[in-house]
């Protein structure tokens, strides 16, 4: 258990991380972005609920780190359609939680709501987000991020910038 | 432009080598296509190992129709309508689930998972009335093969192996796939909404014109082999098999190969429990030829496209509103296999799939682009002139040719002049 300092520091410092991420997402920062994964990072989307069981059902993302760089490859390309011209983007990051530890990680949770705007229209997305985030070189880094969706049982439109 | 009241007239609309845009924005024609195609010709609604015990069901459609597929007592598949027969309440609100019955939250009258109507509340106000001619609502006909299950509403007409016809080949290709001659369904669906017609994506499947430019940006960067599969040099073909099933036939291009699972971009080492059950499965020859020729990558007509390693069921919900619902293959007997079937298939298809949130974006403009008055038409005469026929006769052409769209709407345009 931390003590009420540390624990505000470490607060502060996650709170930062959230902000600066969704920063590099909605800028469209794909490199910056890819860089705040570790090494043995897991990007997960679910489809059909929040606890499925992604290395037996489908996800819309399951993502592990060599594929998380075949994603950014991609957009880097400049010829992915779908982000020609790319989305654009704006999300609110709240109800930011440290959730205790997982593994030696850091946990935590925040909500998020996006505003994409892109040529097939206007879209709202909204989701639940948990992280584990380790300090590397004095620096935190994702480990994990899995983003729940809300009406992740419905039919989707195409969500092609990073969430 | 307002051409509705012509549509009647379908040869005005589709002619050999192009067709009408209207064909895909024009609500009255999607009214038409519904009562012409999707509530009488043969659709397929699900596959018999999403309910593989007594009492299972999953939910399912037929366009904008909700339908519960259930599997009985006896183990007979049941397609129901999900619509309580008093006051229309729909009485399934879940995606799947085991139940004997179903009961209508509204007044509770129950029906058993066969669509009989059971029980109702305060039966005495019924006194006089038939249960029988009150239960769930059917599809007329249901058919399987080799475990796809197909309804249609009409009852009469060719029966789902005549619907099929040359293209039960590929599906019998597809199940030798595995070592038990079974696909199974079981990896979840990932639902894909769409603001473009249905036909867009019918079209896109056999379409192999459209990769080397649409999923250049994967292709480059991810070290794949299929580019050159739709290059102008490949020998794939396309096939039309009639009644509007097409295929990409990639088997010239694996079997230049000759390199078993290189259709699957890797190789018996790297799956040797898969290699081993198949070569105990069909003998050594024959494994090696099912392993080296792959998967078929068809789309049988109207909505299921196998594409060699996964599944789509496209599902039309209004002329600007489609669904493409994606699950990747599993074979019955190779658990090696099927765990890299799903991770390829989850890196590909979906809302976030690397290939296909392309092919879903060139759909919604195509489907904006169509609205423009001029100059009308879709063209769709590439390879017309270069077409020929294999040994059972059905036509076929470059990989690159619209064989393929050619003959889906020579099907369609039969199908919506039928009376």
């Amino acid at each position: 258990m931390l003590s009420r300092e540390s624990s505000a520091t470490l607060m502060s410092a996650v709170s930062a991380f959230l902000y600066m991420e969704a920063r590099f997402q909605d800028e469209h920062q794909y490199e910056a972005w890819e860089a705040l994964w570790t090494d043995d990072g897991i990007y997960w989307v679910p489809a059909n609920g929040a606890d499925i069981d992604p290395e037996k059902e489908m996800s819309i993302i399951y993502d592990n780190r060599s594929r998380i760089s075949l994603r950014i490859k991609q957009l880097l390309t400049g010829k992915r359609h779908t982000q020609t011209p790319q989305s654009r983007l704006r999300r609110i990051v709240s109800n930011i939680e440290l959730m205790g530890e997982h593994n030696g990680d850091i946990a935590v949770a925040s909500n998020s709501m996006m505003f994409e705007s892109s040529l097939r229209d206007d879209t709202i997305w909204a989701a639940r987000n948990e992280y584990r985030l380790r300090y590397i070189d004095g620096e935190l880094r994702m480990a994990y991020k899995k983003v729940t969706l809300v009406n992740n049982e419905k039919a989707l439109f195409t969500l092609s910038f990073l969430i | 432009m307002n051409i509705v009241p012509r549509a009647s007239h379908w040869d005005e609309l589709i002619r050999p080598d192009r067709v009408h845009g209207s064909l895909y924005n024009d609500p009255a024609i999607f009214e038409a296509e519904l009562q012409n195609i999707w509530y009488r010709t043969w659709v397929y609604v699900g596959h018999e190992s999403e309910v593989p015990n007594a009492s299972d069901y999953v939910a399912k459609s037929i366009g904008p129709q909700s339908i519960i597929m259930t599997r009985d007592e006896q183990g007979k598949i049941n397609l129901l309508l999900n619509r309580c027969s008093h006051r229309g309440n729909q009485v399934c609100s879940y995606d799947r689930g085991n139940a004997r019955s179903f009961t209508c939250p509204f007044h509770s009258w129950t029906f058993a998972n066969d669509g009989r109507l059971v029980g109702y509340a305060f039966p005495d106000g019924y006194e006089g009335t038939d249960k029988a001619g009150l239960g769930l609502g059917h599809v007329t006909r249901v058919q399987s093969y080799r475990g796809f299950v197909f309804g249609s509403f009409a009852a009469e007409g060719p029966s789902l192996r005549e619907h099929l016809g040359g293209a039960a080949e590929t599906i019998d290709r597809l199940v030798r796939t595995s070592p038990e001659g079974e696909v199974e369904v079981t990896a979840g669906f990932l639902k894909h909404r769409v603001k473009a017609n249905w036909k867009f994506i019918l079209e896109n499947e056999c379409d192999g014109y459209h990769p080397a430019f649409v999923h250049s940006s994967i292709f480059g960067v991810a070290d794949s082999a299929i580019g050159t599969l739709y290059g102008g040099k490949s020998t794939a073909i396309t096939r039309d098999y009639g009644n509007g099933h097409t295929e990409i036939d990639l088997r010239p291009e694996f079997r230049k190969r000759d390199q078993p699972l290189s259709w699957f971009g890797t190789n018996e080492a790297r799956l040797p429990d898969y290699t081993s059950r198949m070569k105990a499965a069909y003998g050594n020859e024959q494994a090696r030829e099912i392993m080296v020729d792959g998967t078929p990558h068809v789309m049988i007509f109207p909505n299921l496209f196998i594409a060699e390693i996964q599944m789509f069921v496209i599902q039309p919900l209004a002329s600007d509103d489609s669904v493409q619902h994606v699950t990747a293959l599993q074979f019955k007997g190779a658990p090696d296999m099927n765990r890299r079937l799903r991770q390829q298939t989850m890196g590909s298809v979906g809302p976030a799939g690397l290939l296909l949130a392309d092919d879903s974006e060139m759909y919604e403009r195509c489907h904006r682009g169509v609205l423009a008055r001029n100059p009308e038409w879709i063209f769709l005469g590439r390879g017309e002139r270069r077409e020929g026929s294999d040994a059972a006769g059905f036509k076929i052409g470059h990989v690159t040719d619209e064989v393929p769209s050619r003959g889906i709407w020579r099907h369609y345009r039969s199908l919506m002049e039928a009376r």
